[in-house]
């Protein structure tokens, strides 16, 4: 018997805004509008500050240890524009601020997160992000089991769920993607490969060319694109979300990017990576060429990115003094939402917490004489 | 599933019980579903799913993939966006690879969100041994659940039980895990009601009443404690209290018995050390020290590796066991 090709795939990397500034026009066509960048430019100025604020915030020990974001700003809001606000569901990791402030998620609920207060993933009414998720590649089943729920209920929505490079080393990753391809729920996994998990590099993470490939094995519609290119982006999670709301499945992108900061505020990247490697990087910032891009096509100058800088400023002293201005958690709200309602134990050990040994009110051990 | 002619004539069995009450709240409430390894089809490997996956097609009964974090994570997804999932953990001892799962996200996501988003799901589990089942197919891991903060544990020991905890359990805001004692799924008949009815969670139900000694228990150890009732001397009167809740864990129920009898002796089928019913003398000492006339005594497993079944029944505590710690705490 001659053998035969049992499988075969491939996986296309998409560039359509170049490190230069330079666009593909006929890739570009039907993608954003000059108003849609100018604006998405000007949303990506904004979160910039914000993040180079929180890290500041934490210097100054007025926060506490801080995830920064910069550098991945257009793999967020790219992808986030691509959802539909207040339909499709956003499950993050916590390097999509830009993707959650976008979606309503107030920024100053995202300070509170870092500041070490609950009340920061509260969700508003109406807003569809689930809560920053710290254990590593464990949401995944949650933005597939919510995706599940959809097509059960005949909803066009869509999930959304976000991780990087390192998350694909987990076991649930495997098996969201398993789950989702399995059932053939509306879900995009949208993978922020930023090169770094804290210390280990990508190419020590695993021995694959790309993350990317890893959906192939699930048979999942899949690409790698710039994650730096606000347009590619924004077009592959496009494709990727209405093919998933028509009942088209789930799918994969891999957003190459970098990580530009630490990991968090605790670490020190020095320690491991070479700075040649990080300026290589600093060259390919996503905020720097669109910033090209719009000053070469006339839509942008000096003194709107010097407006612009302004408001993103005010902006980010408005999201501090929204967290810091927050009355302080009352300390029984620890108490109160362990279970719908609370049980007669914890509400004895609500009212005791300060007075007595735990548990015990002095008359129940027969003390109260002592 | 509609009840077969044996049923009627003797009485439904646990298994039949959970059945039953899968079937009713599954009829009753569109948003609940059964997934898990095997329990479409097959109706599990217990057949506690029988029938349903035909009654209510396989979207709603679903086989999953061999998967246990897979289960749990998006059984918390599909709660999350209001679905009434019931996922099955096929045995106890594989409930491991779901352990980030149910602890990291299904119990704390009302507080991480400050009641934002919840996950109201009932996690099924085939628990304990006694039933000549292979390696990690016969531990009782339950105390590691209720220490963990947002989970409720429930064990009923009865076909009535099981029904009325299981529709609380699936009608409940808050994730609940449900250990099914697979000693006595099959080993009892009792005659329920046929139409549906719940149990409070948290409630523990005094077995039998008695006045000069407290048994409390929960699980296939109910029927080993009701077993060892046979012997106990005539003129001792014993309480047996059935937990049937752990967590929450019906602290007034139990002082109320220690308080009246002095004397309490705690069996369970989980080793010894850190077990629940070391929880449960702690309550008893912190509630009713002045009440006590003889030290709180346990008759657990032992703090070994649950052995094979060869030697299991040397593990498991019997009657006798449960008598000796009860005459020797009446004679203290």
């Amino acid at each position: 018997m001659p053998i035969r090709t049992a499988y075969e795939g491939k996986v296309e990397f998409l560039q359509i805004l170049d490190e230069n500034g330079v666009l593909d026009e006929s890739l570009a066509k039907g993608t954003l509008s000059d108003d849609d960048v100018v604006e998405l430019y000007t949303y990506m100025v904004k979160c910039r500050a914000v993040d180079e604020t929180a890290f500041k915030l934490q210097r100054a020990k007025r926060m506490g240890t801080y995830p920064q974001n910069k550098g991945q700003e257009a793999a967020a809001i790219g992808s986030g524009f691509a959802a539909r606000r207040g339909v499709d569901w956003l499950v993050p990791c916590y390097r999509e601020n830009a993707a959650l402030w976008m979606h309503g998620q107030p920024m100053h609920y995202v300070f509170m997160y870092w500041m070490g207060d609950e009340r920061g993933s509260q969700i508003p009414e109406g807003v569809c992000t689930l809560p920053l998720c710290v254990p590593i590649g464990t949401q995944m089943l949650h933005a597939t089991g919510m995706a599940w729920a959809f097509k059960m209920r005949k909803e066009p929505r869509v999930c959304i769920t976000y991780f990087g490079d390192g998350a694909t080393s987990e076991g649930d990753f495997h098996e969201a993607m398993n789950f989702a391809s399995a059932f053939q729920v509306p879900c995009v996994f949208f993978c922020q490969n930023n090169q770094w998990a804290i210390s280990v590099p990508r190419e020590q993470q695993m021995n694959s060319a790309t993350v990317a490939q890893k959906a192939l094995a699930y048979d999942m519609p899949t690409t790698q694109v710039d994650g730096n290119d606000l347009f590619a982006v924004y077009k592959a999670t496009r494709d990727a979300v209405e093919r998933a709301r028509s009942g088209g499945g789930p799918a994969f992108i891999e957003a190459v990017t970098y990580r530009l900061a630490d990991h968090t505020t605790a670490d020190d990247a020095r320690r491991y990576r070479d700075a040649q490697e990080v300026d290589a990087w600093m060259g390919k910032d996503p905020l720097i060429r669109l910033r090209k891009y719009l000053t070469a096509k006339g839509l942008w100058d000096d003194a709107k990115q010097a407006a612009a800088d302004e408001v993103a400023k005010q902006t980010a002293s408005e999201v501090v003094r929204s967290a810091e201005g927050i009355t302080p958690p009352v300390a029984t709200d620890m108490f109160d939402y362990t279970f719908e309602s609370i049980t007669p134990e914890l509400e004895t050990q609500r009212a005791t917490m300060r007075t007595h040994s735990l548990g015990q009110r002095p008359q129940q051990a027969g003390l109260a004489a002592h | 599933m509609p009840r077969t002619e044996q049923m009627m004539k003797q009485g439904l069995t646990l298994v039949d019980a959970i059945n039953e009450a899968l079937y009713q709240e599954m009829e009753r409430d569109s948003r609940v579903v059964c997934l898990g390894e095997d329990v479409g089809l097959n109706g599990g490997v217990f057949r506690v799913t029988e029938g349903l996956q035909k009654v209510f097609g396989p979207e709603r009964v679903i086989d999953t993939p061999l998967s246990e974090s897979g289960i749990m994570g998006t059984a918390i997804g599909l709660a999350m966006a209001g679905m009434r999932p019931v996922p099955e953990i096929q045995f106890e001892g594989f409930m491991g690879p779901a352990f980030d799962q149910l602890v990291n996200h299904a119990a704390r996501y009302r507080n991480r969100s400050r009641g934002s988003v919840t996950v109201p799901m009932t996690v099924r589990v085939p628990w304990g041994g006694g039933i000549h089942a292979p390696e990690l197919h016969s531990d009782s891991p339950e105390a590691i659940y209720a220490h963990t903060p947002g989970l409720k544990v429930v064990i009923p020991s009865t076909p009535y039980d099981a029904k009325g905890l299981l529709l609380s359990a699936i009608r409940d805001p808050d994730p609940v895990v449900f250990f099914e004692p697979k000693r006595v799924y099959r080993s009892h008949r009792e005659q329920i009601p046929e139409d549906e009815y719940t149990i409070p969670l948290g409630k523990a139900k005094v077995v039998a009443e008695g006045t000069d000694l407290t048994v409390v228990t929960w699980g296939a150890c109910v029927h080993t404690c009701n077993e060892a009732m046979d012997h106990f001397p005539e003129d001792a009167s014993v309480e047996l209290i059935d937990l049937r809740t752990i967590a929450p864990l019906d602290i007034e129920a139990i002082v109320q018995s220690v308080e009246k009898t002095g004397r309490c002796v705690i069996v369970h089928e989980a080793p010894k050390t850190a077990g629940f019913g070391a929880e449960v003398a702690t309550v008893i000492q912190e509630r009713c020290f002045l009440h006590l006339r003889a030290p709180v005594q346990r008759v657990t497993g032992f703090d070994v590796m649950m052995p094979y079944y060869k030697l299991e029944q040397q593990y498991l505590p019997d009657a006798k066991r449960v008598e000796e710690a009860v005459l020797q705490c009446l004679a203290y």
